[in-house]
């Protein structure tokens, strides 16, 4: 059976900042990152639309500690928003210095911004893109 | 399905980087369990081993082969796993799912691993491969900064302020440190107060290095037996009643539950039916404080004290010997250390010798009969319980 959304579609949608998802024809649910079921009722029967790129920020960290060649992103945010859509979805925050971030980002407004490329490393299969939101003003 | 018991134990001691190679650190962990159970290699029916990074921390696949080998369990099957932190948990539970159904009478399981020996920045792009790697790691998630996550969220949702939550924290931190420092075979012995964990470095906000277990070297092994040959092995059986495992997807994917793991309460309650016990039974639990957070949210999970009130417990002194129940008296994660292969295997190990009373005074669970284990394995992707119980 062929996977509605494969992560190279959905990767090469992230760069040009436009964020898909999979909408369940049978529960109505978004599931993002793609997958093959449904998330929440497991069916197969999925759509592919696209995403506003706009939510509430969950919960969120600054990192002082990257792995193995992701120091120089150091310090850096990620966070997990709830989009509007209802599927939380990590990603980073921009526009907001890492270095005071505090407990008052969380429920804060924000909007996808861009499509930001880890180009890969020596283990990971090619690239990969986080999506990056900023505070809505 | 038949009884299954640990009928003998085996641990290396947990330490930083070191020079002894995977199968050495295993063979002294299997031997020491091999011959407290009165056995010799030859007796062992099959190896369940966990290891998670074998291949990245000395390039060495199929460990479980030449670990069995090593040791003079010559041919018998060797299965390794791998399901990050909880790996050595999955070989337990596996193990004790063979010798139940009759298949095998007495099976060695456990695990190994040099994560100390790796270094921090490759040990934290390696443990972070137990994240999403497509969907999650371009974000550049880490296991700090997983749990990091997961501890502003417990603050936001149970309406803790965070200073008061890290302070809660810290006393979990403190106390298993002071644990640590009366068990031999501990990593990091020291004792560590509130006021240097809330100097020490930040390593993802709001978690400090004092919030962070370390990454360890070392090796556990367990010997299993149906009650059958138990009987012959040792007076002193310890009965595995009840055994639990569950998974999850990515984080963001968990969302419904966050900041309580699904899997662990799928898991755990598996676990208690089949044993047939309670939370209140349990008098002595070994549970996954990878993070200072990661030890409130397990107690909840485990359903020893309400949902956002584990890090009051623990100020009360509820969480430690004389309280409700006592966690982590072998220094958890966070002291005894987390040689992730190995780590569900040393949780085992340890309540085994608690209910033995075998351990030193100073952290002895006084008549403990019912114990526990809790092993986290990635963001909740991997969750495994274990109860055990005195077979006399």
């Amino acid at each position: 059976m062929e996977y509605k959304l494969a992560f190279k579609d959905y990767n090469e949608a992230l760069k040009r900042n436009e964020l898909l998802g999979l909408k369940c024809r049978e529960c109505g649910t978004i599931t993002v990152p793609p997958k093959m079921a449904c998330r929440k009722c497991a069916s197969l029967d999925m759509e592919v639309i696209k995403l506003m790129g706009k939510g509430k920020i969950q919960t969120f960290t600054t990192c002082n500690v990257a792995s193995e060649g992701r120091e120089d992103e150091l310090p850096y945010i990620i966070l997990l928003v709830e989009l509007e859509e209802g599927a939380w979805i990590m990603g980073n925050l921009a526009g907001t210095d890492p270095t005071t971030a505090s407990m008052e980002l969380i429920g804060q407004k924000v909007r996808m911004a861009e499509g930001r490329v880890f180009p890969g490393d020596r283990y990971s299969a090619g690239e990969g893109t986080s999506p990056v939101f900023r505070i809505e003003a | 399905m038949r009884k299954v018991a640990v009928v003998g134990v085996g641990e290396t001691k947990f330490s930083a980087a070191q020079e002894k190679t995977s199968v050495e650190l295993f063979a002294e962990a299997a031997m020491e369990a091999i011959t407290e159970s009165n056995l010799k290699p030859k007796d062992v029916q099959a190896l369940f081993l966990g290891n998670v990074l074998g291949d990245f921390s000395e390039g060495q696949g199929m460990v479980q082969v030449f670990a069995a080998e090593n040791i003079g369990c010559r041919n018998i099957p060797a299965n390794r796993y791998e399901g990050a932190c909880a790996s050595a948990s999955m070989a337990v539970r596996d193990a004790f799912m063979w010798v139940a159904s009759g298949f095998y009478d007495i099976v060695l399981a456990g695990g190994v691993e040099r994560a100390a020996a790796m270094g921090t920045a490759l040990a934290t792009r390696t443990f972070a491969m137990s994240s999403d790697s497509r969907y999650e790691f371009p974000s550049g998630i880490t296991f700090p900064a997983l749990f990091a996550m997961l501890a502003h969220l417990y603050a936001a949702r149970y309406g803790i302020p965070i200073d008061k939550l890290k302070e809660q924290m810290a006393t979990v931190s403190v106390q298993s440190y002071h644990y640590g420092m009366f068990n031999p075979k501990a990593h990091l012995r020291k004792e560590v107060d509130v006021e240097a964990i809330l100097k020490s470095f930040m390593v993802s906000t709001p978690l400090q290095l004092h919030d962070c277990c370390p990454f360890s070297d070392g090796a556990a092994a367990l010997i299993l037996a149906s009650e059958r040959a138990a009987k012959k092995l040792t007076n002193r059986p310890v009965y595995i009643t009840g055994v639990g495992q569950a998974s999850s997807g990515p984080l963001a994917n968990q969302q419904d539950y966050l900041p309580r793991l699904q899997a662990r309460e799928i898991s755990s309650q598996q676990a208690y039916n089949m044993a047939g016990v309670k939370p209140k039974d349990i008098d002595v639990c070994e549970l996954h404080d990878c993070f200072s957070i990661a030890s409130l949210i397990a107690a909840e999970g485990l359903g020893f004290f309400e949902y956002g009130k584990s890090g009051e417990a623990w100020m009360k002194g509820e969480a430690a010997i004389g309280g409700k129940v006592a966690i982590n008296p072998s220094g958890g994660l966070k002291s005894k250390g987390h040689p992730i292969g190995a780590t569900g295997a040393g949780q085992v190990y340890e309540i085994t010798k608690q209910l033995r009373g075998e351990v030193e005074p100073e952290r002895q669970v006084d008549g403990a009969k019912i114990g526990m284990t809790d092993t986290l394995g990635g963001d909740g992707g991997t969750l495994v319980n274990m109860v055990l119980r005195c077979g006399w």
